[in-house]
């Protein structure tokens, strides 16, 4: 009871919050500039050379920020056609996700690939975790679109280029997670599985994973935020399709109601994202 | 004698007789037992030593034997290695010197033929209590199917009075349920001999008494070779035919001395003793007496 009312009140906060925004926006976008005043005190001659520069006193001039309404409209616009294909340089947003959402998920797929028996190694072997340490220690710190001359340069493909700056700034936190989960696994299961005389591998999947798997997921997450952090530079960099691209195509468009758009599209599509991974932990998590 | 080496293999439970000689006699003992007695025990174990520093073993000469079918207790302070001992048995560690054999083979690793029952629990948390024995039975039987493992677990749960508890996850459960689990699971796998690393030590003393009981009455049934560490003397009393005492290594005068076995102590109690009549038994308390003198006075220096 104490739990839903606080719940509703909250939510009245966030609604309030969300109103005066909307109010803040539509005010600073509609504002009209000073320009109107200055033809009083011009001659004919004045306001038509004015003109002639292009820069006519009596037009009504706008920041041209667009206003909330106009880009709620383009909102609907989207979402109700959201898989429209006019050529390269005009695609529904669906598309554009989806192009995306296959690329991280391509990306991401790989880093488990090397991270999770990588992990477990390092996680296992005191005499691994030394010897990758030093590597790790550098390469973990790297911007990931850093990489991506050289990728462009050795892969020779945009498409895979992109995949692959996915793959290489998730590889990391899942990476480091991994072994720090099978590391820390409790030295009491281990003797339980030693005793009953466990094959490696069956303990591997049957003790440690699910042991660690609390602290592997946590790594995931941390890896599908970045990842998703990235893809837009990526695709901003690379081009052709994904929501990346959307958001530079329409900057050069000057359609700033279309990148207001993908930007939240953007944050929504990474809160979901987050939101399954929080279903996953919740999932593995054990109580001790 | 409590330490007798000569009457140490057995002390005749219920004849009184020999209560009350053993009551008599005080206790001056030799803390090695002749060589030729550790041959014939179901588990042997020779010279054992361990050192973390060459030249201040923690403990050394550890030789005892166990036979079939007999309980027998380890008590000591911290840090004297009885966990070490335990742990060398299980196979989980190993020994700076001496050897231990089960059944005329030497002990080199672990083995499904030692149950061992941790102090912790050690339950996988993410397992429910029908899994977590499951995965033991699995263990030593792979070939079994689904059903057959069922029946085993459920016979071995129910044997610990757990069957209304067996889909529960172990943070469901208290304390002594956990313990409880952890002995089904070493029971389930029908181990040769039982390694109890002080499992009652967690538990409230009211939980303690009731799994003592239940343990022991399984005990008695199953006819399980066990060694027990415990800090509890009349758990040892209870539980245990024999208990060895061991002491802390320690300095005196400028020369170190490593710990070892002091003394075994035999229980001369009748074996059908219940933790109820325990404190009323004709020499229990000259026995308990003797336990606590040595720990209070004797155990730290050797």
């Amino acid at each position: 009871m104490k739990t839903t009312h606080l719940n509703l009140r909250a939510a009245m906060v966030s609604l309030l919050m969300f109103l005066v925004f909307l109010g803040a926006w539509q005010l600073s976008a509609t504002a009209p500039s000073v320009a109107g005043a200055a033809k009083a005190g011009m001659t004919a001659e004045e306001i038509e050379y004015q003109k002639m520069m292009g820069k006519d006193p009596g037009a009504v001039k706008t920041t041209g920020f667009p206003p909330p309404l106009e880009v709620g409209k383009a909102m609907l616009g989207h979402l109700a056609d959201p898989f429209y294909d006019k050529g390269p340089n005009d695609k529904g947003i669906g598309i554009q996700l989806a192009h995306s959402l296959g690329r991280v998920a391509l990306g991401f797929f790989l880093a488990v690939l090397v991270a999770l028996p990588v992990g477990f190694m390092i996680g296992m072997s005191p005499l691994m975790r030394k010897a990758f340490d030093p590597f790790i220690q550098v390469l973990k710190p790297i911007s990931p679109l850093a990489w991506m001359p050289l990728a462009l340069y050795t892969l020779k493909d945009s498409e895979v280029s992109g995949i692959f700056v996915i793959f290489i700034c998730s590889v990391w936190p899942m990476l480091i997670n991994t072994a720090f989960g099978v590391a820390a696994v409790k030295r009491d299961w281990l003797n339980v599985a030693s005793t009953l005389e466990v094959q490696p591998l069956r303990k591997a999947f049957l003790v440690i994973l699910p042991a660690a798997a609390p602290t592997i997921v946590t790594g995931m997450r941390i890896s599908m935020g970045i990842a998703w952090l990235v893809i837009v530079a990526a695709e901003m960099l690379v081009g052709g399709t994904g929501v990346g691209y959307f958001v530079w195509n329409e900057w050069n468009n000057l359609s700033l109601v279309n990148v207001i758009f993908a930007v939240l599209v953007i944050g929504v599509v990474g809160m979901l994202l987050d939101l399954a991974f929080a279903q996953v932990q919740k999932a593995v998590t054990y109580v001790e | 004698m409590w330490s007798d080496t000569s009457q140490r293999e057995w002390a005749a439970p219920s004849a009184p007789a020999a209560v009350a000689k053993a009551v008599a006699i005080s206790s001056d003992i030799p803390a090695v037992q002749p060589k030729a007695h550790a041959m014939t025990g179901f588990l042997q174990i020779e010279k054992l030593g361990k050192a973390y520093q060459n030249d201040k073993p923690v403990f050394a000469d550890v030789s005892f034997s166990i036979d079939k079918g007999e309980f027998v207790c380890i008590i000591g302070h911290s840090g004297c290695g009885k966990t070490t001992i335990l742990n060398v048995l299980a196979g989980l560690d190993t020994a700076s010197t001496g050897h231990a054999f089960m059944d005329g083979r030497e002990i080199a690793g672990p083995s499904l033929e030692r149950g061992v029952v941790f102090q912790s629990h050690a339950l996988m948390p993410w397992l429910t209590v029908r899994q977590n024995i499951a995965f033991a039975v699995k263990s030593k039987w792979p070939e079994w199917k689904t059903p057959q493992v069922n029946v085993h677990v459920e016979k071995h749960v129910d044997m610990v009075g757990l069957l209304h508890a067996i889909d529960k996850k172990p943070s469901q459960l208290s304390g002594g349920m956990k313990q409880r689990v952890g002995i089904a699971r070493a029971f389930g796998i029908r181990p040769k001999m039982l390694l109890l690393d002080e499992p009652f030590g967690a538990l409230d003393a009211l939980t303690r008494g009731t799994i003592q009981d239940e343990l022991m009455t399984i005990v008695r049934q199953t006819q399980q070779t066990v060694f027990m560490i415990t800090h509890d003397v009349d758990e040892a009393i209870l539980l245990s035919d024999r208990i060895l005492l061991m002491s802390n290594g320690n300095e005196s005068g400028g020369s170190y001395v490593p710990g070892g076995l002091a003394e075994v102590v035999v229980n001369p109690l009748p074996r059908e003793r219940t933790r109820a009549q325990l404190h009323h038994l004709p020499g229990y308390y000259d026995m308990r007496n003797h336990i606590v003198d040595f720990l209070v006075s004797r155990a730290k220096a050797h």
